[in-house]
């Protein structure tokens, strides 16, 4: 006779189970002399939200700009080692970076839109990739902006300025504008550190919603927020990797102690 | 020395939280000692007064059990524990409800001892007797293994529950025994075996108990383990 089993609430998350979007390789970032990522090895799952944690100067935003070579806009940074995107080095010389940048959008932790009407905001990207046509510049931004959950805020202002929005609406037009050009990976830096309790809760169901069809990183100071949102978690520590995991283990059973430590508010 | 890390939480007053929601579980766990071994000796020496002594002391049980209850939601409310946090936090949760349930049983072998018994009834409640000093001494410990989350000695209480099992068991047979013997004594041997019955449900529950210290140390839920594979989760 088999035995009957209960119902699963939810599919417990497995690395081994998931493909691969982004794959970190003995990374090494020197800023000057200093070592500020140290020998770097994760893999980030594809259509899944990743969230680094760390206290300050660790160096978990430093890696998420490494994934869309951010980095290198900084003079004295220099990068050893190799990230994997689908199976190609970003860092190898072929790679065109404003592609790379198309495919990896990012979000900051200030809202940052544009001195320009919210349709604008929104329709840049496309505009920029040569887009004119009005029906689908209408389109992209209309799908868009309901992709992150602000259409039915904006609908009857699209032509005012960004400006006007609250914070919490900025920083969503600003997701609008980087899933407007459909990007495969979406970095988020902070993205709700800015704001006040209820749109951060907004954002945080926009990540979820999200994730269907875009890889996520995101860093954020708050640990309920990664714990809320993510998937797996990674906490870094003076550049060290300590542990990654499944956002599950980490916040019920970390094997580091330093984890341990951090996540209990133990640390220093 | 503060093995467990429990208060060296950057917040102090997390740290004072937790400490204070401990001592009061060891202060519940001391009452709920002290009931168990009143009723005890309320029953060997047919002391009605110190029976009904326990009977009123219940309600402070049931009380802790309150109090403790509403401190640990307000730690989950408040501070979001994570982690080994978290696991104290749920181990207490679960482990003030057995306790509430040991001084049930404690309260229930009180109300054994306000009924009179004849001087050859007397004999059979020796036994009995025995079996409470073995599960009080079983509950002594678990509470200290509590206080310490000390995986050994909480295993030590796991194991000793079989043999309050099979020490409930002989008595159960002595019991039966005595009914047949003398069938116009059996509802006073029923209140026997109720006892006993109450004693062995404290030794699960002590065992419960264990399990929580095991599982908080060890991260993983050692619940309805056999023997062999419980003792090689918390050794691994």
């Amino acid at each position: 006779m088999t035995q009957q089993q209960l119902p699963n609430a939810y599919t417990e998350l497995d690395l081994a189970n998931e493909k691969t979007k982004l794959q970190v390789n003995d990374l090494r970032l020197y800023y000057g002399d200093s070592l500020a990522l140290k020998n770097i090895n994760l893999t980030i799952p594809e259509k899944r939200v990743t969230a680094f944690i760390g206290p300050s100067g660790c160096g978990k935003s430093t890696l998420l700009r490494c994934f869309n070579r951010m980095n290198d806009l900084v003079d004295i940074c220099r990068i050893e080692g190799e990230i994997m995107m689908d199976g190609q080095n970003i860092y190898d010389k072929s790679v065109d970076v404003s592609e790379l940048r198309r495919s990896v959008g990012m979000v900051f932790q200030k809202p940052n839109p544009f001195p320009k009407t919210i349709y604008e905001n929104v329709a840049y990207g496309l505009r920029l990739q040569g887009v004119k046509d009005r029906r689908i510049l209408d389109e992209v931004v209309e799908t868009s902006l309901k992709g992150a959950a602000l259409w039915n805020e904006v609908k009857d202002r699209l032509h005012d300025n960004a400006f006007g929005l609250s914070g919490g609406q900025q920083q969503r037009l600003v997701i609008a504008r980087a899933i407007a050009i459909e990007p495969e990976v979406l970095l988020l830096d902070e993205p709700a550190s800015a704001l006040d309790p209820i749109s951060t809760l907004k954002i945080e169901e926009l990540i979820c919603e999200l994730k269907s069809r875009y890889t996520i990183v995101i860093v954020t100071h708050n640990m309920q927020q990664a714990a809320r949102v993510s998937d797996y978690t990674a906490f870094m520590y003076m550049g060290d990797l300590i542990e990654f995991d499944t956002t599950n283990k980490m916040f019920t059973t970390p094997s580091q102690q330093q984890t341990e430590d951090y996540i209990t508010g133990r640390f220093g | 020395m503060d093995k467990l890390n429990l208060t060296k939480h950057i917040s102090s007053q997390f740290n004072d939280e937790i400490e204070q929601v401990r001592n009061h579980v060891m202060a519940m766990g001391g009452l709920i000692e002290q009931q168990l071994s009143d009723a005890l000796t309320a029953i060997a020496n047919s002391d009605a007064e110190l029976a009904q002594r326990v009977i009123a002391n219940d309600l402070l049980v049931n009380d802790w059990e309150i109090k403790i209850d509403a401190e640990c939601t307000r730690i989950i409310a408040k501070r979001q524990p994570a982690a080994s946090d978290l696991r104290l936090i749920m181990a207490i949760i679960k482990a003030i409800s057995d306790l509430e349930r040991i001084g049930d049983e404690a309260e229930r072998i009180a109300k054994v001892a306000l009924e009179s018994f004849s001087s050859a009834q007397q004999d059979l409640l020796i036994n009995l007797e025995n079996m409470g000093r073995h599960v009080a001494q079983m509950l002594h410990e678990v509470l200290d293994a509590f206080a310490r989350m000390d995986v050994e000695s909480a295993l030590a209480v796991y194991k000793e529950d079989k043999k309050v099992d099979r020490e409930y068991e002989a008595i159960t047979r002595q019991l039966m025994t005595y009914m047949m013997e003398d069938p116009r004594s059996i509802p006073k041997i029923m209140n026997v075996l109720w006892s006993a019955r109450s004693l062995e449900r404290i030794g699960d529950r002590c065992k419960n108990v264990s399990e929580y210290v095991i599982s908080f140390v060890k991260g993983r839920d050692v619940r309805h383990s056999d023997e062999d594979s419980l003792e090689q989760k918390a050794r691994s």
